[in-house]
């Protein structure tokens, strides 16, 4: 009890760094959290667009039907591939005049190559996986060309990257300064009730207990700043969703581990400082 | 009870301030600490609370030895002894009686067992009508009693005063040191510094006299 209250003593004495401490934990949860929001809608798009990830592998005019199905067989036993399916000539015509509505008399009279079109499992649907699926289904001889979407796979898990080492370098930055920051708050804290410290030592008080306050009082920092970055990060997200595009928000899981992580930096951040300034008392 | 077994306390800066003493205290003794200023008495005395720890030799008090003691033993340790100083040090936005309380919230005391120990604490040095009063409210010999209350209230089996009458006049000085001969009266040992010859002279009790950070007077040693 007595603990929580000396806690919270300090942002009544020295509210200004306490609004300071708050605000930079939150603006280092904030990179992370809007970096994390980006790479998080990549992704989602990503399992979306996978969804409809596709091998077509085309083949050549003169191949028996026969031959064709069993190799269709035969890739669907791969353990990356969810379904093999052979489309004859007609049904890719069927398809393509359906795909393309009005412009559908562009393929009167036209002949499409028939195809086996194979699906992925959900999971190994990333690039080196289906580069790595296309190789082994254009082995086989009568395949004449295969087609899946490389580059832009490519070009999202690139920019899904780019976007969480961002977030990652930015956040971490940030977490650096408030840890300092935190840091000048508690060693300020200290150094006011430096013979306040003195006495509890003097009659026997552990350093672990003199130690606790100013740890719970760099933790709540650290929460108030993780549900600051919080705020601030969800009202970017509304503002998109509004005026750019449909996003998604985290989910409980990581509003939890976003959080946390300002606990943690509210902590370390006042367990090295008070370590620091307690020696010197 | 307190037994220094050779203990030298040299500083990297200023040099030897406890040259190779041995000496020891027992249960319930009233010794007097003098000496010049500079003699070492201070340090002698952070010794027994291990404030200090000596460079070579051994402090041992009440079974905790300088030589292995963490700082969480140190702690303990402090909790059975009770220390006051010249200047008081009490917290000056604290109550005589928050003052007193908090050494036993620091250490935590059960919560119900906090007033009554305050009060009888404040009856023992004769302020139990002063617990209200903040610090600048009171003389200041009144606040060395209430110093030496703080240092009571955890029941220890010394009391370390640091040249404690120090800063105040011949009238409060002759209160706090009957105040202190009450307390050893009742059983706690009492470990004095002090500079004041005249207050030593006219007392029968064990004198240590220290120059340059070595004892060199004891009567408990000396013929009679």
């Amino acid at each position: 009890m007595r603990t929580l209250r000396d806690a919270l003593i300090t942002f009544q004495r020295t509210p200004l760094l306490s609004a300071l401490s708050v605000t930079t934990i939150a603006f280092s949860l904030f990179a992370f959290g809007l970096f994390g929001l980006v790479a998080l809608n990549i992704r989602e798009a990503l399992d979306r667009l996978e969804d409809r990830v596709e091998i077509r592998a085309f083949i050549a005019d003169s191949t028996e039907t026969e031959q064709v199905a069993q190799a269709a067989g035969d890739i669907a036993t791969f353990p990356q591939v969810l379904s093999a399916q052979v489309v004859t000539q007609a049904q890719a015509l069927a398809r393509a005049q359906r795909e393309l509505g009005e412009f559908r008399d562009v393929f009167e009279g036209a002949v499409l190559p028939a195809s086996i079109d194979v699906r992925l499992k959900p999971g190994m649907r990333d690039p080196a996986t289906v580069k790595r699926v296309a190789a082994r289904v254009k082995a086989f001889p009568f395949i004449d060309d295969i087609r899946y979407g490389e580059e832009w796979i490519e070009k999202l898990y690139r920019l899904r990257n780019i976007a969480g080492i961002a977030g990652l370098g930015l956040g971490i930055a940030f977490a650096a300064v408030s840890m300092i920051i935190i840091g000048a708050t508690i060693r300020m804290a200290v150094l006011a009730r430096a013979k306040e410290i003195s006495i509890m030592r003097l009659v026997g008080a552990t350093d672990s207990y003199i130690r606790r306050p100013f740890l719970i009082e760099g933790f709540t920092k650290g929460v108030l700043g993780g549900l600051l970055a919080l705020l601030l990060t969800w009202i970017a997200r509304t503002v998109i969703d509004r005026y750019l595009i449909q996003t998604v928000f985290f989910d409980g899981k990581l509003i939890a581990l976003g959080l946390l992580a300002g606990a943690l930096i509210g902590l370390v951040g006042s367990s090295v400082s008070v370590g620091r300034h307690l020696r010197r008392i | 009870m307190i037994r220094f077994t050779h203990a030298t306390k040299v500083y990297p800066r200023t040099g030897t301030a406890v040259d190779d003493v041995t000496l020891s205290v027992g249960r319930g003794e009233f010794i007097f600490l003098t000496g010049p200023s500079g003699a070492g008495k201070t340090t002698l005395l952070k010794m027994v609370y291990m404030e200090e720890r000596p460079t070579t030799g051994e402090v041992k008090v009440s079974g905790t030895s300088s030589v292995t003691a963490r700082q969480r033993d140190v702690a303990r340790l402090r909790r059975k002894l009770g220390i006051v100083f010249q200047d008081f040090r009490l917290l000056e936005n604290r109550t005589a009686e928050q003052n007193i309380a908090f050494a036993l919230e620091v250490t935590g005391a059960p919560q119900h067992l906090i007033g009554p120990k305050v009060a009888r604490a404040l009856t023992q040095v004769g302020l139990a009508a002063k617990g209200t009063s903040f610090p600048r409210e009171l003389s200041g010999g009144e606040q060395q009693r209430v110093a030496i209350a703080r240092a009571l209230v955890n029941d220890p089996f010394v009391l370390i005063a640091d040249e404690p009458t120090g800063n105040l006049d011949d009238r409060a000085t002759r209160g706090i040191f009957q105040l202190l001969r009450d307390i050893n009266a009742a059983g706690t040992a009492v470990m004095m510094a002090t500079h004041n010859l005249e207050l030593i002279r006219r007392q029968e009790f064990r004198t240590i006299e220290m120059n340059r950070g070595a004892v060199v007077f004891d009567s408990a040693e000396a013929p009679r």
